[in-house]
C-alpha cells in the first residue's frame, strides 16, 4: 500500500511556481500540495528547498513542526476527534474510546481497510455541542458512540458504491 | 412575494445538519408551491438552539430551534413560513428570546441578522460607518479615539490596543503591516469564528482602520486549519470587498490602499502566541521570538507590525462609528467595554453572551446557562482556555474582568467558560493540561519541553499511587520551574489549571477522604 512514489512530481511542481513569488510562501505550498495529494510527499521537498532557496533541511524542520503536515498518504478520509477540555466535559474520552476500539487503531494510524486516518485535534470551534468530530471538511456534532457506529458506516458504504 | 427563511451557514448549524435541512425545507417548498427564499445568514451565537431556523414577519423574526429534518412536513403543516408559532420547536420572536435580550451587543450586533458576504447587507445595518468616520481622519485622530475607548487586546494578554497602534505609527518605516490573530486554539472559545462566519466584513473593515491608522498597507488573517467555514467565508467577503473597492487600491476614492490575505495555520497551538505566529507567517517553525524587539517595532518580515486578536480588530469599526466614549461606558475599572463570554462545556445553553465587563461567574452561569447538560451539578470551571485555571464553586463570585480574574491567580483570557460536572475526575484534568503542554510546545525552553514531560509522568505516579506525597511536592516544584524559565506563557501557565486541580480539588478530595477514613 505504498504509494509514495505514485504521485505526478507535476503537482507539485506546478504549486510550487504559482505561490513561490508570495512572501513567506511555505506554509501556502505545502496546504496546497497536501490539499491536492493528501500528503506532502518526501520527495517534494528538494524542489521546495530549491525554489525557495533553502535547505531540505530547513523544509523538512517546517513540515515536521507542524501537525497538519503528514508525509505519508492518509486513507480515504481523515478523521478527527476533538481530544480538548470542553469536549471531554461532555464524554469526549468514552467517545476517543470507542472509536479507537472500533476501529482498531490508534492516533496517527490509518485503518487496515484504508477508510480513516485517526486524528486527534484540539478544539473545532463548536465547544458547546459536544463531543465533536471532523470527517475531512466536516464538523460533526454531539458524537455519542452511537452516532459514531452510524457516520463509519455511512463513510464504509460510500466507500464500497464508489468502488 | 417570497416568504424569507434564514439558516445559518455557521458551523455549528453545520454541525447539527444545517446543510441537508435547507435542501429539504427547499424541496418540500416546491413540491407544496410555496414561494421561498433561503437566506443563509450567520448564527445568532445561541449554538444550543442550532439550526435555528427564522422566519421573517412584519413583526419581526420568528424563531424555531433545534429543527431536525423529520420536522420539516409539520413545519409546512402548520405554516411556519407565515410566521405562524404553533409549532412545538418555536421560540417567540427571535428578539425576544432572553438569551439574545439580555445581551449587551456591540460587536455582534449584527451576528445572525445579516447575510455574511452580503455587502448591501451590511451595508443597511451600519456597516462601513466606522470607515467612513476614519477616512476623514488622520492617523493620530483614529489612534487617540482607540487609546480613549479604552480597548485592550481580546487576544488574552489584555494590552492596550491604542498603546500597541501608538508604538507602530511612530515607527518610520517603507513597509508596515496589519496581522490579525485568528489562530483560536482556546478549548472553550469560538468568539473569533463566529466574527469571521457571521459578520466578515466587520473584521475587513476593522483591519482598514487599523492600516490607516499606523500607515500599513497589506494585512494578512492567520486563521487556524480547524475553521474550514471561517475560512471560506472570509475568502468569500474579501473578493466581495475587492470587487466593491473596500479593499484594493484608492479605497472609496480616498487615495488610500489596503490588501488583505488569509494564511492558514497548521494545526500549532502555539502559533496563536503573537511571535511563533509571525514566524508561521514568514514561512518557518513557529518558534517563539524572545522580547524585545517588540513586534510594534520588529513584527512580520522585521517590519513594524500591529497584532491584534480578531475581536479586538471586530471592536474598531464600533468605536470610529458611535465614538470613543459610547465603548468606554461599558465595563468597569479597567476593563472597559464588552466581553463575549463562551459559555461552554456541560451546560444546557452554550453560546455567545456579550456583555460588559464587571457580572460575576456565577451571575452570568444562573442568567445564562441553564444548568449542566448532564443534569449534575457543576463542579469545576475552567476560564480563559487550556493555560487557565480551574475554579472551584468559592471563587464562581469573581467579577469577571482582567483585574479580579488575576488577583486569584485566574485569567480572563479570550472569554471562555468550560463547565466541568461533578463527575470530573481532576487529576485527569491536571494531567491533560500537561500532556497540552508536550503537544504543544514550541521546544526553545527546556522548562516547558522538558518540564511538561516530567509533569504527566509524575501525575502519573501519583494517579497510580506511588509515593503520592513526595510526588506532589516534586510536582509543585516542577511548576515553579515551569512559571519561573519559560519564555512565553505555554510553558508559564501551564501550570495553572495543574496547580488550581490539586490546590481547590485534589487536595480538598485527599482531605476529606482521610478525615471520612480517621472517623
Ligand atoms: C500559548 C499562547 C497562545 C496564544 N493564542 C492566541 C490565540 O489563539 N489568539 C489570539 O488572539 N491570541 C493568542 N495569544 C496571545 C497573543 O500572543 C497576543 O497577545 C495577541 O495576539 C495580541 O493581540 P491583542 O492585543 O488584540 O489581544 C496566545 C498567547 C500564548 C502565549
Ligand atoms: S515556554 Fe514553551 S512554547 Fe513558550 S517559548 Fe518556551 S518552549 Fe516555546
Ligand atoms: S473543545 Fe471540542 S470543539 Fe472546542
Amino acid at each position: 500500500m505504498n504509494q509514495s512514489s505514485n504521485w505526478d512530481p507535476q503537482i507539485a511542481q506546478n504549486a510550487i511556481d504559482e505561490l513561490k513569488g508570495q512572501p513567506g510562501a511555505l506554509l501556502p505550498i505545502l496546504h496546497k500540495i497536501q490539499n491536492i495529494l493528501g500528503y506532502i510527499p518526501k520527495d517534494s521537498i528538494p524542489m521546495i528547498a530549491k525554489a525557495l532557496q533553502q535547505t531540505s533541511a530547513e523544509i523538512h524542520g517546517v513540515v515536521s513542526f507542524y501537525h497538519h503536515f503528514r508525509t505519508s498518504p492518509p486513507g480515504k478520509h481523515i478523521l478527527q476527534i476533538c481530544r480538548a477540555e470542553a469536549c471531554q466535559a461532555r464524554g469526549s474520552r468514552q467517545l476517543e474510546a470507542h472509536v479507537k476500539d472500533s476501529l482498531k487503531v490508534d492516533y496517527h494510524a490509518t485503518t487496515a481497510d484504508n477508510t480513516f486516518t485517526l486524528e486527534p485535534v484540539y478544539c473545532l470551534g463548536n465547544c458547546t455541542n459536544g463531543p465533536n468530530i471532523r470527517v475531512d471538511d466536516d464538523i460533526i456534532a454531539g458524537v455519542t458512540s452511537e452516532k459514531f457506529d452510524v457516520i463509519k458506516e455511512q463513510k464504509n458504504t460510500f466507500v464500497v458504491e464508489l468502488a | 412575494m417570497a416568504y424569507d427563511i434564514y439558516i445559518p451557514r455557521d458551523t455549528s448549524a453545520l454541525a447539527n445538519g444545517a446543510d441537508k435541512l435547507a435542501l429539504l425545507i427547499e424541496k418540500e417548498a416546491n413540491q407544496r408551491n410555496i414561494d421561498i427564499k433561503i437566506i443563509r445568514n450567520g448564527s445568532r451565537g445561541m449554538f444550543w438552539l442550532e439550526p435555528l431556523v427564522e422566519v421573517a414577519t412584519d413583526k419581526g423574526r420568528v424563531a424555531y430551534g433545534n429543527i431536525t429534518l423529520e420536522q420539516v412536513e409539520s413545519l409546512f403543516e402548520q405554516e411556519f413560513y407565515l410566521g405562524e408559532q404553533s409549532h412545538t420547536s418555536c421560540l417567540g420572536l427571535s428578539e425576544d428570546i432572553p438569551y439574545l435580550a439580555k445581551q449587551q451587543r456591540l460587536t455582534f450586533a449584527r451576528a445572525g441578522i445579516t447575510d455574511p458576504v452580503n455587502l448591501t447587507d451590511y451595508i443597511t445595518h451600519d456597516g462601513f460607518k466606522g470607515l467612513k468616520q476614519a477616512l476623514q481622519n488622520t492617523s493620530q485622530e483614529i489612534v487617540t479615539a482607540v487609546s480613549d475607548s479604552g480597548l485592550r487586546g481580546r487576544g488574552g494578554a489584555a494590552f492596550p490596543t491604542g498603546i500597541k497602534w501608538q508604538t507602530v505609527l511612530d515607527c518610520p518605516a517603507d513597509q508596515k503591516y496589519i496581522v490579525c490573530n485568528a489562530d483560536e486554539g482556546d478549548s472553550g472559545s469560538f468568539a473569533d469564528r463566529l466574527v469571521m462566519e457571521a459578520d466578515p466584513f466587520m473584521l475587513i473593515e476593522g483591519m482598514v482602520i487599523a492600516g490607516l491608522a499606523v500607515g500599513a498597507d497589506q494585512g494578512y488573517i492567520y486563521l487556524r486549519s480547524e475553521y474550514p467555514v471561517a475560512h471560506q467565508i472570509l475568502n468569500e467577503a474579501i473578493e466581495k470587498a475587492y470587487a466593491n473597492n473596500y479593499l484594493g487600491q484608492n479605497i472609496q476614492g480616498s487615495g488610500k490602499s489596503f490588501n488583505l490575505e488569509v494564511r492558514l495555520g497548521a494545526g500549532a497551538y502555539i502559533c496563536g502566541e503573537e511571535t511563533s505566529l509571525l514566524e508561521s507567517l514568514e514561512g518557518k517553525r513557529g518558534l517563539v521570538r524572545a522580547k524585545p524587539p517588540l513586534p510594534a517595532i520588529e513584527g512580520l518580515f522585521g517590519k513594524p507590525t500591529v497584532i491584534n486578536n480578531v475581536l479586538s480588530l471586530a471592536a474598531i469599526p464600533y468605536i470610529l462609528d458611535k465614538g470613543a466614549a459610547a465603548y468606554a461606558d461599558y465595563g468597569m475599572g479597567r476593563s472597559k467595554g464588552t466581553l463575549p463570554f463562551q459559555l461552554a462545556g456541560n451546560l444546557n445553553q452554550g453560546g455567545l453572551v456579550e456583555l460588559a465587563f464587571g457580572t460575576s461567574l456565577q451571575q452570568l452561569l444562573d442568567d445564562f446557562a441553564g444548568g449542566t447538560f448532564t443534569g449534575k451539578p457543576m463542579h469545576a470551571i475552567q476560564v480563559g482556555g487550556p493555560l487557565g485555571a480551574y475554579l472551584p464553586k468559592e471563587q464562581w463570585n469573581t467579577p469577571l474582568d482582567y483585574e479580579s480574574f488575576s488577583a486569584i491567580k485566574a485569567v480572563l483570557g479570550h472569554g471562555s467558560i468550560v463547565v466541568f460536572d461533578d463527575t470530573v475526575d481532576m487529576l485527569e484534568q491536571a494531567r491533560f493540561s500537561m500532556e497540552f503542554c508536550v503537544a504543544e510546545s514550541c521546544g526553545k525552553c527546556t522548562p516547558c519541553r522538558i518540564g511538561s514531560v516530567r509533569g504527566v509522568e509524575v501525575i502519573d505516579k501519583i494517579r497510580a499511587g506511588i509515593n503520592p506525597e513526595q510526588n506532589t511536592e516534586l510536582l509543585e516544584d516542577l511548576c515553579e520551574t515551569m512559571i519561573h524559565g519559560s519564555l512565553c506563557a505555554m510553558g508559564g501557565m501551564t501550570p495553572f489549571p495543574v496547580q488550581s486541580a490539586f490546590k481547590y480539588f485534589i487536595e480538598n478530595d485527599t482531605a476529606a477522604k482521610e478525615t471520612a477514613g480517621a472517623q
